[in-house]
């Protein structure tokens, strides 16, 4: 049994909340009390005794001001899979909202309302998921009861999502017709639309293989904190905590410290104190060294015989995600992982429209929800690889010096 | 490559390490909220298994409400020595003293909303900058919609709509003076993957997790045990029954399930069976008002 994490992507009507109130009420995640509330709460029995989207229904704050507060998380698990939703509303700064719903995600299920076929925020969420490089796509053509669960509907939008994909480099796209409102191919085969050959959706969820979404050939590692218990029987002991980004380290292993560019072994390797002989991805771990060597916080350990890129001027893409906006030449920390230092944005190439990935020029500020390409400067050098090559080493947030508030997505290019 | 493969719980274990670890590093004076719950008590496994060889590099703080299970607190020193943990205890009766609050009335008089006043203050005398709960966003609405890292502001409100977005595993721990961080470690944790990373783990437990016979009195469907903290009255109805806790908090708001379950197996044999929530069946406080938790959360509760 793994973990999955997923984020829903819909526009407003799409039926995104009842399909994951569906998913957590179908697959028995949703207990007595839980209903028995749900039930007191849904207005319009039309649709049935209970209004499942009610399940993702949100604080008082948000409907007093019938507004939605960024990501919901929401969990269910079957025998198969533990599974994390990233739940993101389908409106006004959505591109922030589902930046960062995608950030942690492996799969996205892109929906699309039947009867509107692919429109322009499929193409929206679907250009994200391509920007951020989620590993799977599934796209669910929802609402198949309202248009007689026709075949020929769902083929067309097949058909006209395929040439999206096409465009976009997008992988991985498994298509499934359901009816979220009546849960039509969502745990079980739906009768209805016997022509579809292909698994329910629960299924797909719980088959779909993410083994190899973990980089386990480039050995990436952070320090976190350094461990020094000082004690009697530990006084030498020095120990680099941090997570394994990518990759399998051994004892023994030729290893470099960066940004400083010092050589050294690895003498121990320990999980939890105990001592183990490899560690990997996405483990939590503590390296020891052959050198004492000065080593601190968001220096990375590294194999000798594969390197990553190590610069402290670098194009990037910025997903900027604050209300004050972005003026080039500004100041912000950068943190990536667990190293944080200066930044400023030199340059800013151009702007990617979300709805087309046409490239535009800007003047002036970059707003809210915007993605840019632009030249940044550390104040000294980051160690990082693409985010294309290694979606772990090549993010980054920009945090803003005065507010403390985290601006903007990095993903370096 | 299968065998470079973590299932479920390592997966979970490894990400609340990797918070553990960040929370250390990132703040001067942070705390863990200690409650002698199973939420925290697994907390503390992971800070142990985070930090070790070495010792928790913080300490452990209990706000007790006066209301706690004697089990609960005699877990709590016997852990606390047992690891040497520096524990500090903070009281809501001298909280009360001190300022004059005045408590709930009632059948079940809960001291749930002043502890936040304890917590602001202990926050205050020790100029914690981080304070580590074992909330889970499984549990509760508002829970769902929190960041791992939740910056408070100087009366510790947690602001729904002022959150920062939080990507990847970067956890931006930045804060201004006079605010202070709730970090929750174990934010994409569910009640079951607590038991069962518990039973991995072997992690022992207060007895009160476990079946025993209490004498209890019946209230609205739920069994509350009978305490000197619980207004006795002619007319209720009082049993002795088996009985386990599913959540261990104060003793006038938490409420007992009926339950032979004496070993973890059979505890979670009978959770994964359950058809009630975790806190729909043993919270009476969050049955007050639909909004309860989104209330306490923006008056500084945990």
């Amino acid at each position: 049994m793994d973990i999955l994490r997923f984020i829903t992507a819909g526009s407003v009507d799409d039926g995104k909340s009842t399909l994951i109130g569906r998913l957590l009420y179908d697959s028995k995640n949703i207990l007595i009390d839980q209903l028995e509330q749900l039930e007191k709460q849904t207005k319009n029995k039309e649709a049935g005794p209970i209004d499942l989207a009610l399940l993702t229904d949100g604080l008082r704050a948000e409907r007093e001001q019938g507004i939605t507060i960024d990501v919901a998380y929401r969990y269910f698990s079957t025998p198969k899979r533990k599974f994390i939703i990233a739940d993101a509303p389908g409106h006004v700064q959505y591109t922030r909202n589902m930046i960062t719903g995608a950030s942690n995600a492996s799969l996205i299920i892109v929906l699309v309302d039947a009867r509107q076929g692919v429109v322009e925020q499929t193409r929206r969420h679907s250009i994200i998921a391509s920007l951020l490089k989620i590993p799977h796509v599934v796209v669910a053509i929802n609402k198949m009861d309202l248009v007689d669960f026709s075949e020929e509907v769902y083929k067309n939008i097949v058909a006209d999502y395929a040439s999206v994909a096409a465009q976009l480099g997008l992988n991985d796209i498994t298509y499934v017709p359901i009816s979220a409102l009546q849960g039509d191919n969502i745990v079980d085969a739906s009768t209805k639309m016997e022509w579809y050959t292909g698994k329910p959706l629960l299924q797909l969820l719980e088959e779909v293989s993410i083994d190899e979404d973990i980089n386990l050939t480039d050995p990436r590692f952070q320090v976190q904190f350094v461990i020094r218990p000082q004690t009697e029987d530990l006084h030498d002991y020095r120990g680099y905590a941090g997570k394994v980004i990518s990759g399998v380290y051994r004892k023994g292993d030729a290893v470099t410290i960066l940004p400083a560019g010092i050589e050294t072994r690895i003498s121990k390797l320990e999980i939890a104190g105990e001592e183990v002989s490899e560690i990997f991805a996405p483990q939590s771990a503590t390296i020891l060294l052959a050198d004492d060597i000065d080593i601190s916080r968001g220096d990375s350990i590294v194999n000798t015989n594969n390197l990553p890129t190590t610069l402290n001027e670098l194009d990037v893409l910025l997903c900027w995600m604050d209300d004050k906006p972005l003026q080039s030449g500004n100041k912000y920390y950068i943190q990536h992982n667990s190293q944080l230092q200066r930044a400023i944005v030199k340059e800013i190439a151009y702007r990617i429209d979300v709805n087309t990935l046409e490239h535009q020029s800007v003047e002036g500020q970059v707003k809210l929800n915007e993605v840019v390409k632009a030249k940044i400067k550390t104040s000294s050098q980051l160690v990082f690889d693409s985010y294309e090559k290694l979606r772990a080493n090549g993010s980054a947030i920009l945090i803003d010096e005065t507010s403390n508030s985290t601006v903007a997505a990095v993903l370096f290019i | 490559m299968s065998n470079h493969h973590l299932n479920y719980l390592e997966q979970l274990e490894a990400e609340s390490i990797h918070i553990f670890r960040e929370i250390a590093a990132q703040f001067e004076r942070p705390a863990l909220l200690f409650s002698g719950g199973k939420d925290s008590i697994t907390l503390v496994h992971l800070a142990r298994k985070a930090f070790a060889p070495g010792k928790i590099p913080f300490p452990l703080v209990h706000i007790d409400t006066g209301h706690n299970f004697q089990e609960a607190l005699d877990y709590r020193d016997a852990m606390a020595a047992s690891i040497d943990a520096d524990l500090i205890v903070r009281k809501v009766e001298d909280t009360i003293k001190a300022k004059s609050l005045t408590e709930a009335k009632g059948k079940f008089p809960s001291r749930n909303w002043l502890q936040t006043y304890t917590l602001l203050d202990t926050i205050e005398e020790f100029k914690f900058d981080a304070c580590i709960g074992g909330a889970r966003r499984d549990e509760e609405k508002a829970r769902a919609k929190e960041r791992i890292f939740s910056v408070r502001d100087d009366f510790g409100q947690w602001n729904p709509k002022l959150q920062r977005p939080e990507l990847w595993n970067t956890y931006n721990g930045r804060i201004n003076k006079g605010e202070n961080v709730r970090v929750f470690p174990i934010s994409n944790w569910t009640e079951l993957d607590i038991w069962n990373y518990i039973k991995h783990e072997n992690i022992p437990l207060p007895s009160i997790y476990f079946s025993h016979e209490r004498e209890l009195i019946v209230h609205e469907g739920q069994l509350v045990a009978l305490s000197d903290f619980v207004l006795r009255e002619s007319t209720d109805v009082i049993v002795t029954k088996r009985i386990r806790y599913r959540t261990v908090g104060d003793m006038t708001c938490t409420a007992a399930v009926e339950s032979n379950a004496v070993t973890l197996d059979e505890v979670i044999s009978e959770i994964t069976a359950a058809k009630i929530s975790e806190r729909g069946e043993t919270r009476i406080d969050d049955r007050v008002t639909e909004a309860a938790m989104e209330d306490r959360k923006k008056n500084g509760y945990f």
